[in-house]
């Protein structure tokens, strides 16, 4: 079939007409109709009014408890599991992430058997944190806000549960087939085929809990929150499916690849770190985002661009030349949605520092929240194909995408836990102080890792450019920034065992009175 | 807003027109494309080599899929012309890669054509070039006092040679990997050349 201009145009022309009725829909329907006030949804007394700041670590708890809040011991247990299994996920794929980073510092090191080589151990720890860690961590925080926004309890326990089981299993055999040589073969889908329909149906069972709780909900407006999370219930699943469908060959497979790659990160992982932020950030400091319309605009602004930009991993590659040229632009144009999200949660942290300062969960999200604009930030300059053509290929991206999917994604994960424990307990964490040896080491850690990959990433690429200088340069430089990377990831690692004896630690607090809530907020605080 | 329901179908939308537009467009266009004249299947032997190249993370750090002259040197670094789909035609899974830890590997089987070479690179890539960061592969290779007939030996400098004496002998995976790796070879002319990424060139190269 050959793509002419007049059947795009064709196509460009129908879509609009759907889109068009959607959108007459919508406004007819009132859809659109939202002001300030329901942003304010989250807080205990509703609209109007002045909120308390809300973290049981800094502030104290809450006389009362919210309706939604894990009142249930058995919702309650299921997040205690998710997040314990997250964690022990995270610091299983840490220290293989830390091994295969050593290999390119000591190639002959643990050579002697095939899975413990670089392409296999770097292929562990990339599935056991985007799976293990960053999609049970991330359920978690899901299955903890939905009903709060919702203002009810969770339905469906029992299929969380079974989510849990299913889902670790397909994590665990997919790292086992991994290690064996049992792959895919392709990026971000390595796990087999007959794993994934374990993972599909823990996936499932997952979905099922959060959509039956939105159903049954006590509120008529969904919280901005609501909206990521549930079409990235819509997403995930389908993303997965046909990904992993055994029906592509050659470079059309490529494509394929790419469309599912990208949109993990666009359409699952980032819907999971800004619809915490969205709400995390406004209920920590007892205010609410700056302006609630705009988030309309970041919401639809990212489902539209962010599900288009997948075929700039293929720029100067062997693919039609209009493809890549979509993703370049959908690519740039994703400064629109995150511009709207900075402007939402920045202003509102950066207006309140009296509780960045005092509240480390708080101090974990922002830093996530910042880590996502700038994540994009570089993502939209890195398609374009004056500076693609230099980090293509390199470390650099190694680095971009630790950017996105860590410092963005991992820390907002962070901090929610640590703001969701001590309210599902009744303890408060026995020793603040790890915590902010946690944040120190991870954000330190990420610092040295980040900027090592980013300045050797951008000189590899362009000594690979330079027909005078011999390939074999391009490597060898890049030699002691891959050391920084080491260094850098060994301190997250830490990090991530501190965050682990911190979970644990919290077995051994004494159960707190509930204390009402000490104003943390100075008398004169800058709205 | 306030409705799951639109909220759910119109984010399927959104996402079902993106798959329109990233794999079922383009999918006509390079699906169906007729392989290159010169491109062979893979033989038994390459087909296994090829898998163990998949399964060992071979492509992690190699690409295949050399650029084009307007964008970078990859022809004068004797990697070969930028190929098309239809270079690619019996590649399950591609392997078109993302790195260049490791220098591109879509024409190896040219720049690269001793069967010795690779065995030796792949027991020990450090006996060839010393700053290399590539992992050994011990574990495709046996090592044998009295070697038979047909075994292939592998030749080691003697600062890599086994600790124990004998010989460096090739495991089958070894010598179907070497058999994929010299099966790499995309030097005939190109075909359908106005299915690659031609964002680089200038005007009149197309």
């Amino acid at each position: 079939m050959s793509l002419t201009i007049g059947s795009m145009m064709a196509l460009s022309f129908v879509v609009s007409l759907i889109a068009l009725a959607f959108l007459i829909w919508a406004v007819a329907s009132r859809q659109f109709r939202m002001d300030q006030g329901d942003a304010e949804l989250i807080f205990p007394g509703g609209e109007g009014g002045d909120h308390q700041p809300d973290d049981p670590t800094s502030f104290g708890f809450r006389e009362k408890a919210e309706p939604g809040e894990g009142t249930d011991t058995r919702h309650r247990m299921l997040l205690f599991a998710l997040i314990g299994f997250g964690t022990f996920w995270l610091v299983f794929g840490s220290i293989f992430g830390v091994i295969a980073s050593l290999k390119l510092n000591i190639p002959d090191w643990l050579s002697g058997s095939a899975p413990m080589t670089f392409g296999r151990v770097r292929t562990v720890h990339l599935n056991t944190v985007i799976y293990g860690w960053l999609s049970l961590a991330g359920i978690a925080v899901a299955m903890f806000i939905i009903p709060r926004i919702f203002k009810t309890h969770l339905r469906g326990v029992n299929f969380g549960w079974a989510g849990l089981v299913l889902w670790n299993i397909g994590v665990a055999a997919g790292a086992w087939a991994i290690a064996t040589g049992w792959t895919d073969g392709m990026e971000w889908l390595e796990i087999p085929r007959p794993i994934d329909i374990i993972l599909a149906a823990g996936g499932a069972c997952f979905a099922i809990p959060l959509v039956m709780t939105a159903l049954k909900r006590n509120v008529h407006h969904i919280y901005v929150t609501g909206w990521y999370y549930l079409a990235a219930l819509v997403w995930f699943p389908v993303l997965f499916v046909l990904g992993n469908l055994p029906m592509h060959s050659g470079v059309q497979q490529a494509t394929v690849n790419w469309w599912f790659a990208h949109n993990v990160l666009g359409l699952w992982l980032t819907p999971i770190g800004v619809g915490a932020a969205y709400y995390i950030l406004p209920k920590i400091i007892g205010k609410p985002i700056y302006s609630y319309r705009l988030s309309l605009l970041g919401f639809w602004a990212l489902a539209l661009f962010y599900s288009q930009v997948g075929m700039h991993h293929l720029i100067g590659g062997p693919v039609p030349t209009w493809v890549v040229t979509l993703s370049v632009v959908q690519s740039v144009m994703m400064f629109v949605p995150v511009i709207a999200v900075a402007v939402n949660q920045h202003v509102l942290w950066a207006t309140n520092l009296w509780a960045f300062k005092q509240s480390l969960p708080l101090r974990f999200v922002a830093f996530g929240a910042v880590m996502y604009t700038l994540a994009s930030f570089q993502g939209s300059m890195e398609a374009v194909r004056a500076i693609n053509t230099v980090t293509h290929f390199t470390h650099y991206t190694v680095g971009h995408a630790h950017l996105g999917a860590y410092a963005f994604v991992s820390l907002v994960l962070f901090g929610t836990v640590y703001y969701m424990m001590p309210i599902l307990t009744g303890r408060l964490w026995p020793a603040p102080k790890l915590i902010s040896l946690h944040f120190w080491l991870v954000a330190i850690g990420f610092g040295i890792y980040f900027i090592s990959l980013t300045i050797g990433g951008w000189l590899q690429g362009l000594a690979m450019l330079d027909a005078s200088r011999d390939w074999l340069e391009s490597m060898q430089l890049t030699q002691p920034y891959l050391r920084g990377r080491t260094l850098g990831g060994t301190l997250m690692t830490l990090g991530h065992a501190i965050f682990a004896i911190n979970l644990v630690s919290l077995l051994f607090a004494s159960r707190r009175e509930a204390t009402p809530a000490a104003t943390g907020a100075p008398a004169t605080t800058a709205g | 807003m306030n409705k799951i329901f639109p909220l759910a179908v119109v984010a399927f939308a959104i996402l079902a027109f993106a798959t329109l537009m990233l794999v079922i467009l383009p999918a006509a266009q390079i699906r169906t494309v007729a392989p290159a004249e010169g491109l062979e299947p893979y033989t038994p032997a390459e087909a296994r080599g090829r898998q163990h190249y998949v399964d060992l993370g071979c492509y992690y750090c190699h690409s295949q899929q050399p650029r084009s002259p307007e964008q970078a040197p990859d022809l004068q670094r004797g990697w070969g012309r930028p190929t098309t789909p239809s270079d690619y035609v019996y590649d399950n899974p591609h392997l078109l890669g993302t790195m260049r830890t490791g220098p591109d590997l879509m024409n190896v089987g040219v720049r690269m054509p001793s069967q010795g070479w690779h065995l030796t690179h792949l027991y020990q890539p450090r006996a060839i070039e010393p700053t290399s960061i590539m992992p050994a592969y011990p574990f495709l290779f046996e090592v044998k006092q009295n070697p038979d007939e047909d075994d292939v030996i592998v030749p080691v400098p003697p600062e890599y040679a086994p600790e124990n004496g004998g010989t460096v002998v090739a495991k089958q995976s070894a010598l179907d990997l070497t058999d994929y790796l010299l099966s790499l070879d995309r030097n005939y002319p190109a075909k359908d050349w106005e299915l690659r990424d031609l964002g680089y060139d200038r005007e009149e190269a197309r």
